[in-house]
């Protein structure tokens, strides 16, 4: 059967109302956590920390299309908005974190690093694209010669609490990436929702020895096989309605072999190198360090702040930045996501999210881009 | 060197000697004040950081054996490198470091070398040349060819007079600009290795200079015989971290921290000939 071979554990499967889930956001805090999930603020789904299940969404949804975000109500649902201008990687590696304080004296100086973070996030409605990202991450800063502390402390008190995703926005292409809209693993919990409203259902799988430990001390009660083929009919029919696609194929050969193909003239005219898609990016790491000296001249200290490679100061080196022109940072850009990454890290830096394409303010399409570039010049 | 606990903090070293070489070129000795340098390869670079003002990476260009001394020499062109130049005896510095790889000195034993530095692209390769010195006889023929802008930048201009009057290598020096009392070469580097010696089935090239110097050098090195898996090069671009996790050092596929800054040819041609890669 397709749905027990996608839902595999079977067994584990199990059902959690209202009332349960408001059990878990605290049951999460009781054991320390920081519990973030999506809320509404300002027009659109922010991840913030919540104490309850009414900070949720409840009964509105997101139209999402190249350069437009919008929210309306409709319906019952607690999960409906899919991913929304942040992702995780705003906790697990901050816009701007710290590092260390220098004091200076007449014997020398001294070199005080920040404490190694400590916060312990719990994180409600991961969606599988994030989870995806989050690996693409996890790769960067955890699994190269060196390792960020910081962002491996943060992941390693991480609880994950996925959300397959009932809907999707036209600017997903998830399946293209092969990252959704189910979470496979990765999680500690997943839930699908199975109906919304006061009495919804969700149907929750367990993905780790501390998502079963949580589990154990929530209502919840066994699901059963109509339960399961329900999650996994919902799932397929949010697969089904997804018809943005990109072509992977050859594709990471084909961006290092055109350098010189006219559509990155093309999109050079329309793009305005604000950066807003490497903020918005789920997998885009870029940072770069700031000095400050305190006023009395006895302290200094250094932080690190994201960046981004469309700025002219990115590629800066003595005689100008390397990547001059427009043209140039676009496609750093998108060779990076798509090509380069496969070399770098042995796997896409794209998962499919759509966020570029939303928050481009001129809607530039990472998946239109890739098939002009495949169109013969 | 650097905080165990974390690559990006660095560890506090004390300016012991500080030499001006040229108009804007300064060499710094330098040592841990508290910790135990673990010594460097020649083609590595610590991360140097001037508190209050920022952070660069700067090549190792002192004797590889000295594990006492941590030796930089550095041209004044920015805000960081300025304030590495001005810097006193005894003043204190951040060092994070040894980061990336390094020159193949094991691979050129037995094989002829010719080594092609343009202006400061001598500082990074002289560890190179200290190391081919005091191993001479394990080498084959070793060529030392090095342009500068006029006399005047000449660097470390007493060495090369000394290691000119030896008889086991050649070096050549090479001016863009003569003066009145210039009795040497004129013209660019890469017109040199035309004329050098060496047999280029079993030469090893290293070439470290400005990356325009370098593809003309790399060039004429294939032109003349040399694989290009045997003619390296060291690379230079914008580094926040050195250590592969800040992103801006990228050049294509290569992080040139964390994969270089020493590349062959044959991984680079492509790359360098793209514009605004
Ligand atoms: C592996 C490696 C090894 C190196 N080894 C050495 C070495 O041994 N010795 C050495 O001297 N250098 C070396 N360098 C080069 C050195 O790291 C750079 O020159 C470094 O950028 C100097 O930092 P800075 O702050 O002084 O200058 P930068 O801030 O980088 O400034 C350089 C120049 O650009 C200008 N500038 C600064 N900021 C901007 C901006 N935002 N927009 C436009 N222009 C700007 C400055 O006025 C200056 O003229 C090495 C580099 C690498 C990657
Ligand atoms: S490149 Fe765009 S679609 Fe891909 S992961 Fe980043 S924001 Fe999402
Ligand atoms: S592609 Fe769009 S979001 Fe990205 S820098 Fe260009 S204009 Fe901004």
């Amino acid at each position: 059967m397709v749905a027990a071979r996608m839902f595999d554990r079977f067994d584990e499967a199990r059902i959690i109302g209202v009332a349960g889930l408001e059990t878990m956001i605290g049951e999460l805090g009781a054991r320390g956590h920081a519990v973030v999930g999506p809320v509404r603020r300002d027009g659109a789904i922010v991840l913030e920390p919540i104490e309850s299940v009414v900070d949720l969404p409840r009964g509105w949804v997101d139209e999402q299309t190249p350069g437009r975000y919008r929210l309306k109500r409709d319906g019952d649902s607690w999960f409906a908005p899919v991913v929304g201008p942040q992702s995780w990687k705003q906790f697990l590696h901050p816009p701007r974190q710290k590092l260390w304080t220098v004091r200076k004296s007449d014997a020398g100086a001294t070199i005080e690093p920040e404490p190694l973070a400590t916060e312990k996030y719990a994180f409600i409605g991961v969606r599988a694209c994030e989870i995806a990202a989050i690996a693409v991450q996890d790769r960067v800063f955890m699994q190269g010669p060196y390792v960020d502390p910081n962002y491996a402390a943060r992941r390693a008190n991480a609880f994950i609490v996925a959300v397959n995703c009932s809907r999707a926005a036209s600017t997903c292409f998830c399946p293209s990436m092969k990252t959704g809209p189910r979470a496979t693993a990765g999680y500690d919990l997943a839930l699908t929702e199975l109906s919304g409203g006061d009495d919804a259902r969700f149907l929750i799988e367990i993905g780790s020895a501390a998502g079963q430990s949580l589990v154990e001390a929530l209502p919840t009660h066994p699901a059963t096989k109509a339960d399961i083929e329900a999650a996994a009919a919902i799932v397929a029919a949010t697969e089904a309605s997804i018809s943005r696609t990109i072509d992977t194929g050859d594709l990471p050969e084909l961006l290092k072999a055109e350098p010189d193909h006219p559509r990155w003239d093309d999109v050079a005219a329309r793009c305005l190198n604000c950066a807003n898609c490497t903020m918005a990016c789920p997998t885009c790491f870029c940072t770069t360090v700031v000095d400050e000296s305190a006023l009395d001249g006895a302290s200094a200290s250094r932080s690190q702040r994201w960046d981004s490679c469309f700025t002219g100061d990115f590629s800066h080196v003595h005689g100008g930045a390397v990547r001059q022109t427009p043209k140039a940072r676009y496609r750093q850009w998108m060779t990076h996501k798509l090509s380069t990454w496969h070399d770098q890290f042995a796997m896409s830096g794209c998962v499919g999210c759509g966020r570029c394409i939303v928050w481009c303010p001129v809607g530039i399409d990472i998946t239109e881009e890739a098939a002009a570039l495949r169109r013969a010049v | 060197m650097f905080d165990l606990r974390d690559p990006m903090v660095p560890a506090v070293a004390r300016v012991i000697r500080s030499r001006h070489e040229t108009a804007d070129v300064w060499t710094l000795d330098l040592e841990l004040v508290d910790a135990v340098w673990p010594g460097f390869s020649p083609g590595q670079f610590n991360m140097l950081s001037v508190f209050g003002v920022g952070e660069a990476p700067i090549s190792f260009s002192g004797e590889p054996t000295d594990n006492a001394h941590i030796v930089h020499t550095v041209r004044a062109v920015g805000p960081v490198s300025k304030a590495l130049c001005h810097l006193k005896v005894g003043d204190t510095v951040g060092v994070r470091g040894p980061f990336g790889n390094a020159w193949p000195m094991d691979h050129a034993r037995g094989r002829d070398v010719i080594v092609v530095a343009g202006g400061l692209g001598l500082a990074p390769v002289r560890p190179v040349l200290y190391r081919l010195m005091a191993d001479r006889r394990s080498h084959g023929r070793v060529t030392l060819l090095y342009g500068a802008r006029n006399p005047g930048e000449i660097l470390y201009r007493h060495e090369i007079e000394k290691w000119r009057t030896r008889l086991d290598i050649d070096v050549e020096v090479t001016v863009d600009h003569a003066t009145a009392d210039w009795r040497g070469h004129v013209g660019v580097v890469t017109k040199l290795i035309g004329r050098a010696r060496f047999d280029p089935a079993d030469a090893v090239a290293i070439v470290c200079g400005p990356e325009v110097m370098m593809r003309f050098a790399a060039k004429a090195l294939a032109d003349s015989g040399i694989p290009e898996k045997e003619i390296y090069l060291s690379m230079e671009r914008n580094m926040k971290c050195g250590i592969g996790l800040c992103g801006h050092c990228q050049l294509g596929p290569l992080f040139i921290c964390r994969d270089g800054p020493v590349f062959t040819q044959d991984r680079l041609r492509t790359l360098m000939a793209t514009k605004e890669l």
